[in-house]
């Protein structure tokens, strides 16, 4: 009676097992399946604009199939790159975004050292308000600020509006809150331990900063900085406001001003010319997704 | 024993040198040194951030000449157009239809990168989360050109299956479909990268405690899934509430809030008044209008955060 039982108990084990991986592998073939269908959804546009860029004007209005190139050529490519105002929206673009860096690490970073170690009065108010900062979208502050750049040109004769550099003031209130919110998670995490023993050695607050806390924080450093330079090199709405003339412009919207004449769309040059403006976040996100990833999602799940 | 007195003398004279030094002392005390390191980020936030929302709620009591104050003239003159109610209709249609999208999408596509071998789940994670990447700017306007009434790469390709052209960008559903869509399009990597790093911090011991009380799928996703991911399901569709309820780049560059402002929201449309129109005054109400949903969606945020700061 009991080695019957032990018997049923064999088989039906067995193929509860075998059924179980049976189900794992047709969900594996279903999660690679809807994979390939979100990834289709995901990357259509950029291969568009890869495809369309290889395409003369010819072949564009020749209403052939857009998905494929008969003839590529890289027409668009030279054209736009030896062209001086495209050029000098590249070089609007990488400076701006370039300056921008630098003047947000060096906001941010010595701001969260601050409220992340030393306690004092309002540091947590401080911090709060921070966050808030980070949740106010330009959007909200566009209209006020474009006012205040024409009174402050009105009261001291100083020209802002329609400056390139006007930028370097008003990127920074995209890109430091939420630099200093993530720089001060990084340094939250370091063991108090650290900065203690290096006071103690008789280290002075900026050598604790330099020496010990940014080195051991180099990876929220460097996820901080690919934020503040992908926010800077995209940001689409402060340019279109605060710069009309075309050798101020920066990439985002030389392109979709000046490509774009009256009705007359030249879809292969505005293509390339979008692809070439994607092109920098895209190589440093191919070289440190990794980063870019943790500081994506340090941002709203450090508490 | 002689020692230690030596040095307790060497201490105490280097001590007195800077008591005497009073500016010296108040410069390396810790409070004065943080005041130092955080002025500029004060500054920065006071200046351009804090006093341009205060000066923002000025102007929109102000006339279009910017001459007379009007107090509440600019709000009622915009609570008797039907455009701006449009709007806000149609700000909260976008925002929240959106918002329920991206997050849909994010969390499906999340456990299907979840189920993947775990050697394959970067090379996948880095494709899907392109969208993300690009500047809003360039990728509309290939989602522009892929919705070209004349030579739309869609349309080209429904026409194999038999579905007429469909005027993408020239018609009320379909317009406001498209500006969602790219929305949708733009904003669903983040939700999937936050949401693939909830899942991965679900304990697996939680899952084989299911299994073996028996849970299926649903009660294991229902019970044990959704729960510990409640969290950050809550802040990432607060946080994207606010950037979308705020969104600019993709309905300017699209529709440029058309056919007949049906696509404007409060940001494109205060652009629209504000600068193109030049009336300052009436594009700061329009835009102050955005105020209490973020403040609301704020509130909520904060709360969410300061508990998960607790709860570490």
């Amino acid at each position: 009676m009991s080695t019957l039982t032990i018997d049923k108990a064999g088989p039906t084990r067995k193929v509860k097992y075998g059924s179980m991986s049976r189900d794992r592998a047709w969900a594996l073939r279903w999660s690679y399946f809807f994979l390939v269908l979100f990834a289709i959804f995901f990357l259509t546009p950029p291969l568009y604009m890869l495809i369309t860029s290889l395409k003369s004007s010819a072949e564009i209005s020749a209403a052939t199939n857009p998905w494929w190139v008969f003839h590529p050529t890289l027409s668009n490519y030279i054209e736009l790159l030896s062209s001086n105002q495209f050029l000098r929206f590249f070089w609007n673009s990488a400076i701006v975004s370039t300056v921008v860096v630098i003047i947000t690490m060096l906001i941010s970073v010595p701001a969260a050292f601050a409220l992340a170690r030393m306690k004092f009065w309002g540091s947590a108010t401080l911090a709060t308000g921070v966050f808030l900062t980070y949740l106010v979208p330009d959007s909200l502050l566009f209209i006020p600020l474009f006012k205040m750049l024409a009174l402050v040109q009105d009261y001291t004769g100083i020209t802002l509006l329609n400056r390139w550099y006007v930028l370097l003031f008003v990127y920074p209130t995209l890109t430091v809150p939420f630099c200093t919110w993530i720089m001060i998670g990084y340094f939250a995490s370091i063991p108090k331990e650290l900065d203690e023993a290096a006071i103690i050695d008789g280290a002075s607050w900026l050598q604790t900063l330099l020496r010990i806390f940014i080195p051991v924080a180099l990876p929220g450093l460097i996820a901080a900085t690919i934020f503040a330079f992908t926010v800077s090199w995209a940001q689409f709405l402060y340019p279109l406001v605060f710069t009309t003339s075309v050798d101020q412009l920066v990439l985002p919207v030389g392109i979709t001003t000046t490509l774009i004449k009256g009705d007359v769309f030249n879809w292969g040059q505005i293509m390339t010319g979008a692809l070439l403006g994607a092109a920098p976040p895209l190589i440093i996100y191919a070289f440190l997704m990794d980063y870019y990833i943790a500081g994506l999602t340090a941002g709203a799940t450090k508490g | 024993m002689a020692d230690v007195v030596v040095e307790q003398g060497r201490l105490g004279s280097s001590a007195r040198p800077r008591k005497g030094a009073g500016l010296r002392n108040v410069l390396g005390r810790k409070s004065t040194v943080a005041f130092f390191l955080t002025l500029p980020l004060i500054l920065l936030i006071a200046l351009l951030v804090l006093y341009p929302a205060l000066y923002s709620i000025h102007l929109a009591t102000l006339n279009k000449s910017m001459q007379k104050f009007v107090g509440l003239g600019n709000f009622t003159f915009l609570f008797k157009r039907d455009t701006f109610w449009m709007v806000v209709k149609q700000s909260c249609i976008f925002a929240l239809t959106a918002v329920f999208f991206k997050a849909l999408i994010g969390f499906i596509v999340a456990h299907f990168v979840n189920n993947v071998p775990a050697k394959k789940q970067r090379k996948w994670r880095g494709m899907l989360l392109v969208p993300w990447v690009i500047p809003p700017a360039m990728s509309t306007l290939a989602w522009l050109w892929l919705f070209d009434p004349s030579y739309s790469a869609f349309n080209y390709t429904l026409s194999f299956f038999g579905i007429g052209p469909v005027n993408w960008l020239g018609d009320t559903f379909w317009a406001r479909f498209s500006v969602i869509l790219v929305n949708v399009w733009y904003g669903a990597p983040f939700f999937l990268i936050m949401y693939l790093a909830a899942l991965k911090s679900v304990p697996d011991q939680l899952y084989e405690a299911a299994s073996i009380d028996g849970a299926n799928w649903w009660q294991k996703m229902w019970y044990v899934t959704l729960p510990m991911m409640r969290n950050i399901i809550a802040i990432t569709t607060l946080f994207s509430l606010i950037v979308t309820f705020a969104n600019f780049d993709i309905v300017r560059i699209l529709t440029s809030g058309g056919p007949l402002d049906k696509t404007h929201l409060f940001a494109t449309w205060a652009f629209k008044v504000g600068i193109e129109g030049s009336d300052i005054p009436l594009g700061a109400s329009v835009s102050l209008f955005m105020v209490p949903i973020l403040a609301i969606a704020a509130i909520f945020i904060l709360r969410d955060v300061s508990k998960r700061g607790n709860e570490a």
